[in-house]
C-alpha cells in the first residue's frame, strides 16, 4: 500500500473529526455559558422580587421551592431549538424535502413534466401484479417483525447467563454483520436446484432429497417463495432483537426476580409475569425498528428473484419503476404508498407519547 | 492514576498519526509521469493536444478485467495529451446514471448500451449534441445502421464503441467432427440436427437465462433472433418503437418457433435436466455442458468465449467455437442481432470534445482490439488487429456485405418493457404460460 | 463506566441471601435438556448458512458450481485463489484492496459520530425539555424512517451539486467537492439518513431515565448542557453503543449511498464498491463474492464482539436506580 496515497484521506478523516469536536463541542459550550448568563440574570431578579414581595421573612427554602417549580415548568423552547437545531436541518435537506417531492412527483408523468392527476394511483391498483406486490409487503410486515421477535427473545432468554452466552450471542448477531446482498448470496446457495438427476448444489434440496422429496425450485414457486425470502430478513433482524431484548433482560432489577422466586413462580410464569412486562419497551422499539425496515426492504428480493413468480415487494417495485423504468410517478406513487403503510405505527407512537407523559 | 496515562498514550497516537499525515501529503506532490507532446510517439495524437491538466469524468457498466483494458487503450493518449480520464464503471449503471443526471452531477461521457436510455436522456435535453467534427468522423469510420441508433429526431448525439454479435450458436468443434455433426447452414438443417441428436438419446440444447436482476434477458435475444428472421427488417424496427403492437400475430408466429427449442423436453436443457431448469440455470453456465459432451449447441453472444473456463481452446478446431444462427429463408440476406455501446457527453468543453473524437478514431479501435476481447463497428478496425478466433468470425459477420444488422431489441423498447415485462414474460413463459396470453401482458405494459 | 460494568455482577451475586440464588437458579433453569437443545438448534440453524459460503469461499470455482459445500468434507479440495483475487486482485486499474479498506474507515467513523451526537442532542430535547409542539417533532421525525433512500438521493445530490437558490436568488452555492472532499458529502448523506432512526431508538432511552433525577438536578441548578453531559450522557452509554453498532454495521455494508455520492473512483469508494466490481461486467464472477463477503465482514465483527461488553449492563436505564 502506497501511503502517500492514503494520508489525503486519513487528513480528511482527521478535519472531519476535528469538525465534530467542534460542532458538537461548541454547541453545548454555546448552551452552556449563554444561558447560565441569562439564569443569573434571572435569578437575582425572581430573589430581589420575593424578597420586595415577601419581605425579609422569606427563607431560603421557599426560594428552592419556588425555583422547583419555575424550573420544572418553565417553557424552554430556546433551548429545545438549538439542541434540535442540527439535526431539523440535516432532516429538512436529507428527507423532508425529498419526501415532499415524491408526493409532488406521484402526481405527474414518467418524465415529471406533466400533471397526471391520480392516474399513478389508479394503476397501482388497476395492475394485477402492483396489488400481488402490496400482498406480498402486508405479509412481510406481519410476518418478519413477529417472527424475529419472537425468535431473538426466545434465544435471548434462553442464553442469558449460560457460559456461553458472549459467542452464543455473536453467532446470532453475526448474520447483521453481513450486507443484505451477501446475505442474499449466501440464500442463493441455500435454496439453488438442479434437476433430479443431478447432485444437488442448495442445502435445502439435499436436505428434501434425502428425505426422499423430488428436488423443488424453492424460489419460484408461489406463495412459498415469498416464505422463503421472508426467512432469509428474518435471519438477518433475530440478532438484532436478541441483542436488543438480551440487554432489557439483564436490566430487569435482581430484587424483583428475587422476589418473585420466593412467592415460588416457576420458570414458565417467571418469563411470562417478570421477564415479558419488564421488557416491553424494549420489545416495542425492536417490533417498530424492524416492521420499518422490512416495509423498506429491498435488496434481498432483489437480489434473489428481482420480484418475479410473484415476490415482489412495494420498495423493489419502486425501485424498478423509477430508476429502471424511466417512470418516476409511478415510481413515487408507490412510495407515498408506504408513507401511508407507515402510519398504523405512527397512530401507536401517539399513544405511546400520550401515555407516558401521562405517568 | 491509570486514566490519565491512556488518555495522554491516546494523545500521543493521534498526534502521531497526524505528523505521519502531514509528512506524507508533503512528499505526495510529486510530478506526473507525462510524455512530451512533441515526442515522436505522441505524433498521432497532435489532433487531441491543448488541454493538459484537464480531466474528463467517463461512466460507464464495463468493470473488472474488461474495465482494464478499456484504460490500457486510452493510456497513451492520457499521457500525451495530459487530459487525465477519470473512468467509474458500475454493475448498477442505468439506475445511478440516472440519479447522476437528474441530481444535476451528471459524468462528462457516459457509454450506454441501451439506445432507448439514450433516447430517454435526448429527450429531456440532457444530452449534448455531436458537434461538426465530431460527426463527420462519425459518418466516415461508422455505418449508418449503427449511426441511426444514436441519433434522435435527426440530431446525431453519440458514436459507437464497442460491439457484440449475438446471433451465435456454440459448439464443439472436437464433438462435431467425432458425431460427424455439420454446421447447419439454414433454420430447416438446424432442426433436422437437433431431432438427428435427440434420436440418439441426448439433449442438443442448453440453455441458462437466469441473470440475478436481469433473469429472462437470454430468452429475449432468441425472440428477437426469431422476428428477424421469420419477418422483414423493417417488421422488426416497427415492433421495437411500436409501430405495431407487441402481440401481434407476425410475433406470436416467431415466439412459437422459438417455443419449438425453448419449451422443448426433447432438446432442452443438455446437462442441467428438463425446462423448468432453464430459468435456474445461470446464463454464465448454460453453455458449459457442452465442454463436458452433455450438450451441442447454445445459443449466445460472442463475449461468451469469457465463461469458458481457463485453458478452453476456442476456434473452428478447438474445444468450443461459434456458428452463425441460420436464416429461415437464406434469400432475405443474413439477419444479425448485436448490440454495443455508445459514447454520449453530459458536458461540452473542449477537453471532453478532444476524448470524443478520440474514442471515434479508428486509432482508438485498433489500440483497444490490440488488447484483446473486443470488437468494434468502427469501418477502419485492421480485421488482423482483432486477437480472438471468436472475435475475428465476429467481425466477418459483421463486415458481410449480406448482413442486415439490427441491434437489440430490448435496449431499444422503453426501459419498462424491454428490461421489465419482456425479462418477466419470458420467465413466465418458458414456465408454461401460453404465447398469447405472454404476449399481451407485454403489450399491456407498454408505457402510454 | 467501566468500572461500575465490571463490578455490577459481582455485587449483585453477593447480594443473593441463599446459596441457590438468582445466578444459579438461572443456570438451573438453563441446564433444562429442552432448553438447551433449542438454544443449540437456534445457533446452528444461524450459523449453517454462513457456514457454508465460507466452506465455499475456499473451494475452486467450478467445485462450488458443481457440488455442494458438505462434499468438500468427503472430498476435500480447498484453495486459496478465492481470497488472493479479493485481495489482491486481477484487476490493475481498480486498485488494492487496502486502499477501500482506508476508505471505508474514512466513510464510516465520522458517519457513525455525527448522527449519535446529534440524535442524542435531539432526543433530549425531545424528552427532558418542556416546549411546545415537541411531540410533534418526535413524531414527524419518527415518521421520516419511512422515506426510502432511493427516493432521497437526488434531491440530495442536487443540493450537494447544484446548491440551494429560489428563483434566481442563491441561498447556497453548489458544494463542488473533488476528490478526497467526496467524503463530506458521504458523511453528510449517512448522517441525514440516520437521523430518524437514531432519535426513535435513543429517545425510547432518555425518555425513561427517572424524573425525579432530572428534577433534581435541575433544583439543583443544572443547565440543561450540563445534565446532558454529567448526567444523561453516562447513563445511555449502552443505548449509544447499540446505535453505534447498527449504525456501523450499516455504513460499512452500505453499497448505494457510497455509489451516488462517492462515485467509484478508488480516492473515495469503500470496500462494497469494491466488491460488488468483483462479480465482472455481466456478473460472471459471482465466486469471487463468497471469499468478498468474508473480507468485508471482518472488521465488523470485530467491532461487534469489542464494543458488546456495553450490554452487559442493559440498554435500558430502567436497571439504574437515581
Amino acid at each position: 500500500m502506497d501511503f502517500a496515497d492514503e494520508a489525503p484521506k486519513l487528513l480528511m478523516l482527521l478535519y472531519g473529526l476535528i469538525a465534530f469536536v467542534v460542532v458538537v463541542g461548541g454547541l453545548l459550550l454555546l448552551l452552556d455559558v449563554v444561558p447560565t448568563w441569562f439564569a443569573r440574570r434571572r435569578e437575582a431578579a425572581l430573589l430581589a422580587a420575593s424578597t420586595a414581595a415577601a419581605g425579609p421573612a422569606t427563607t431560603a427554602a421557599t426560594v428552592r421551592a419556588r425555583r422547583r417549580r419555575s424550573v420544572v415548568n418553565r417553557r424552554e423552547g430556546g433551548f429545545g431549538f438549538f439542541f434540535l437545531l442540527p439535526a431539523l436541518l440535516l432532516l429538512a435537506v436529507g428527507l423532508v424535502v425529498p419526501a415532499i417531492r415524491t408526493v409532488v412527483l406521484s402526481f405527474k408523468d414518467g418524465n415529471s413534466e406533466n400533471w397526471v392527476g391520480l392516474r399513478n394511483y389508479t394503476w397501482m391498483f388497476a395492475q394485477d401484479e402492483i396489488f400481488r406486490v402490496l400482498i406480498n409487503t402486508l405479509t412481510w410486515v406481519i410476518v418478519v417483525p413477529l417472527a424475529a421477535t419472537a425468535i431473538g427473545l426466545v434465544y435471548a432468554v434462553l442464553v442469558d447467563r449460560s457460559r456461553f452466552e458472549a459467542v452464543a450471542k455473536a453467532l446470532i448477531f453475526m448474520p447483521m454483520a453481513i450486507s443484505f446482498v451477501g446475505a442474499s448470496i449466501i440464500w442463493r446457495f441455500v435454496y439453488a436446484y438442479r434437476s433430479a438427476e443431478y447432485d444437488q448444489i442448495g442445502l435445502l434440496n439435499h436436505i428434501w432429497v434425502l428425505l426422499g422429496g423430488e428436488p423443488q425450485q424453492w424460489l419460484q414457486n408461489p406463495p412459498l417463495n415469498t416464505f422463503l425470502l421472508i426467512v432469509i430478513m428474518v435471519w438477518i433482524q433475530a440478532g438484532f432483537a436478541t441483542v436488543v431484548l438480551s440487554a432489557a433482560i439483564k436490566a430487569i432489577p435482581a430484587d424483583v426476580v428475587e422476589a418473585a422466586r420466593l412467592d415460588g413462580v416457576n420458570s414458565w410464569q417467571m418469563f411470562w409475569r417478570i421477564t415479558l412486562p419488564s421488557i416491553r419497551p424494549a420489545m416495542v422499539v425492536v417490533i417498530v425498528a424492524i416492521s420499518i425496515a422490512t416495509l423498506k426492504v429491498f435488496d434481498i428480493v432483489r437480489t434473489t428473484t428481482n420480484g418475479n413468480y410473484d415476490t415482489g415487494v412495494i420498495a423493489n417495485e419502486m425501485y424498478n419503476q423509477a430508476f429502471r423504468f424511466g417512470q418516476t410517478g409511478q415510481g413515487s406513487a408507490l412510495a407515498v404508498f408506504l408513507f401511508v403503510l407507515v402510519i398504523p405505527l405512527v397512530i401507536y407512537q401517539i399513544r405511546n407519547l400520550r401515555k407516558q407523559r401521562e405517568v | 492514576m491509570a486514566v490519565p496515562s491512556r488518555r495522554s498514550r491516546q494523545a500521543l497516537a493521534v498526534a502521531g498519526v497526524l505528523a505521519l499525515a502531514l509528512g506524507a501529503t508533503a512528499c505526495s506532490g510529486e510530478s506526473k509521469s507525462g510524455l512530451d507532446p512533441d515526442s515522436p510517439e505522441c505524433a498521432p495524437y497532435s489532433d487531441y493536444q491543448g488541454h493538459d491538466g484537464e480531466s474528463v469524468s467517463i461512466y460507464a457498466s464495463i468493470r473488472d478485467k474488461e474495465a482494464d483494458l478499456l484504460q490500457e487503450a486510452w493510456s497513451r493518449f492520457e499521457d500525451c495529451t495530459g487530459i487525465e480520464i477519470d473512468y467509474n464503471g458500475s454493475g448498477e449503471f442505468e439506475a445511478q446514471l440516472q440519479v447522476q443526471v437528474d441530481g444535476g452531477n451528471p459524468p462528462d461521457i457516459a457509454l450506454i448500451p441501451q439506445p432507448g436510455l439514450l433516447e430517454r436522456f435526448a429527450r429531456a435535453g440532457k444530452l449534448k449534441p455531436m458537434p461538426a467534427d465530431l460527426k463527420a468522423i462519425a459518418d466516415a469510420n461508422y455505418p449508418a445502421d449503427w449511426l441511426k441508433y444514436a441519433t434522435v429526431d435527426g440530431q446525431a448525439y453519440g458514436t459507437p464503441l464497442g460491439a457484440n454479435v449475438k446471433s451465435f450458436v456454440w459448439y464443439s468443434p472436437k464433438a462435431f467432427a467425432e458425431k460427424g455433426y455439420q454446421i447447419p447452414t439454414t433454420w430447416a438443417e438446424l432442426i433436422a440436427l437437433s431431432d438427428k441428436i435427440a434420436d440418439s438419446g441426448q439433449k442438443p440444447w442448453c440453455v441458462g437465462l437466469e441473470s440475478g436482476d436481469a433473469t429472462g434477458w437470454p430468452a429475449t435475444d432468441w425472440i428477437e433472433d426469431l422476428v428477424l428472421r421469420t419477418q422483414s427488417p423493417e417488421f422488426y424496427d416497427q415492433w421495437t418503437t411500436h409501430g405495431v403492437p407487441f402481440n401481434d400475430p407476425r410475433v406470436v408466429e416467431a415466439v412459437d418457433q422459438v417455443g419449438s427449442i425453448l419449451k422443448n423436453p426433447r432438446y432442452v436443457n443438455g446437462g442441467y435436466g428438463d425446462v423448468k431448469s432453464l430459468t435456474t440455470t445461470a446464463f454464465q453456465e448454460g453453455g458449459l455442458p457442452i465442454l463436458q459432451g452433455q450438450c451441442w449447441m447454445h445459443r449466445q453472444a460472442n463475449f461468451y468465449a469469457n465463461y469458458l473456463p481457463d485453458g478452453t481452446k476456442v476456434g473452428p478446431d478447438g474445444d468450443a467455437y461459434a456458428f452463425y444462427l441460420p436464416p429461415v429463408d437464406p434469400s432475405k440476406g443474413k439477419p444479425l442481432l448485436g448490440g454495443g455501446e455508445f459514447t454520449v457527453a453530459f458536458t461540452d468543453n473542449p477537453a471532453v470534445q478532444a476524448v470524443r473524437r478520440y474514442l471515434a478514431s479508428a486509432d482508438y479501435a485498433n489500440a483497444r482490439a490490440k488488447l484483446g476481447n473486443w470488437i468494434s463497428p468502427n469501418k477502419h478496425l485492421d480485421i488482423n488487429n482483432v486477437a480472438e478466433e471468436v472475435d475475428k468470425l465476429s467481425m466477418q459477420v459483421l463486415l458481410d456485405d449480406a448482413a442486415i444488422f439490427r441491434f437489440d431489441g430490448s435496449d431499444l423498447m422503453p426501459a419498462a418493457v424491454g428490461t421489465g415485462t419482456f425479462w418477466k414474460g419470458m420467465i413466465d413463459w418458458v414456465n408454461g404460460k401460453d404465447t398469447k396470453s405472454t404476449l399481451d401482458f407485454i403489450e399491456g405494459s407498454w408505457p402510454k | 463506566m467501566t468500572t461500575a460494568t465490571t463490578t455490577t455482577a459481582p455485587a449483585d451475586a453477593k447480594r443473593t441471601p441463599t446459596p441457590g440464588g438468582t445466578a444459579a437458579r438461572v443456570r438451573r433453569r438453563l441446564s433444562h435438556p429442552v432448553a438447551t437443545a433449542v438454544s443449540i438448534l437456534i445457533a446452528v440453524l444461524w450459523t449453517v448458512p454462513t457456514f457454508g459460503l465460507f466452506v465455499s469461499s475456499l473451494r475452486p470455482e467450478d467445485e462450488i458450481k458443481t457440488t455442494g459445500w458438505w462434499t468438500a468434507f468427503t472430498n476435500p479440495q480447498f484453495t486459496l485463489e478465492n481470497y488472493q483475487e479479493v485481495l489482491f486482485g486481477r484487476s490493475a486499474s481498480s486498485g488494492q484492496l487496502a486502499s477501500y479498506f482506508v476508505n471505508s474507515l474514512v466513510i464510516t467513523i465520522p458517519s457513525v459520530l455525527f448522527p449519535l451526537a446529534f440524535a442524542s442532542l435531539a432526543a433530549y430535547a425531545l424528552a427532558w425539555i418542556n416546549f411546545r409542539g415537541r411531540d410533534w417533532i418526535y413524531i414527524g421525525i419518527f415518521a421520516l424512517q419511512i422515506v426510502p433512500l432511493q427516493m432521497a438521493l437526488v434531491p440530495l445530490l442536487s443540493f450537494f451539486s447544484q446548491g440551494v437558490s429560489i428563483g434566481d436568488v442563491t441561498l447556497l452555492p453548489a458544494w463542488n467537492l473533488d476528490d478526497e472532499e467526496k467524503f463530506i458529502q458521504v458523511w453528510f448523506a449517512h448522517t441525514c439518513f440516520a437521523l430518524p432512526f437514531a432519535v426513535f431508538l435513543l429517545h425510547n432511552f432518555i425518555a425513561q431515565l427517572p424524573k425525579d433525577l432530572m428534577e433534581a438536578a435541575r433544583v439543583d441548578g443544572a443547565t440543561h448542557p450540563k445534565i446532558f453531559r454529567s448526567i444523561v450522557l453516562p447513563l445511555i452509554v449502552p443505548a449509544l453503543a447499540a446505535f453505534a453498532i447498527f449504525q456501523f454495521l450499516w455504513v460499512w455494508n452500505d453499497l448505494l449511498v457510497a455509489l451516488i455520492f462517492a462515485g467509484g473512483g478508488n480516492e473515495v469508494a469503500p470496500l462494497t464498491v469494491r466488491l460488488a466490481e468483483l462479480a465482472g461486467t455481466r456478473g460472471s464472477e459471482w465466486q469471487r463474492l463468497t471469499s468478498g463477503a468474508f473480507v468485508s465482514i471482518v472488521i465488523p465483527l470485530i467491532v461487534f464482539l469489542s464494543l458488546q461488553r456495553y450490554f452487559v449492563r442493559g440498554l435500558l436505564a430502567g436497571g439504574v436506580k437515581g
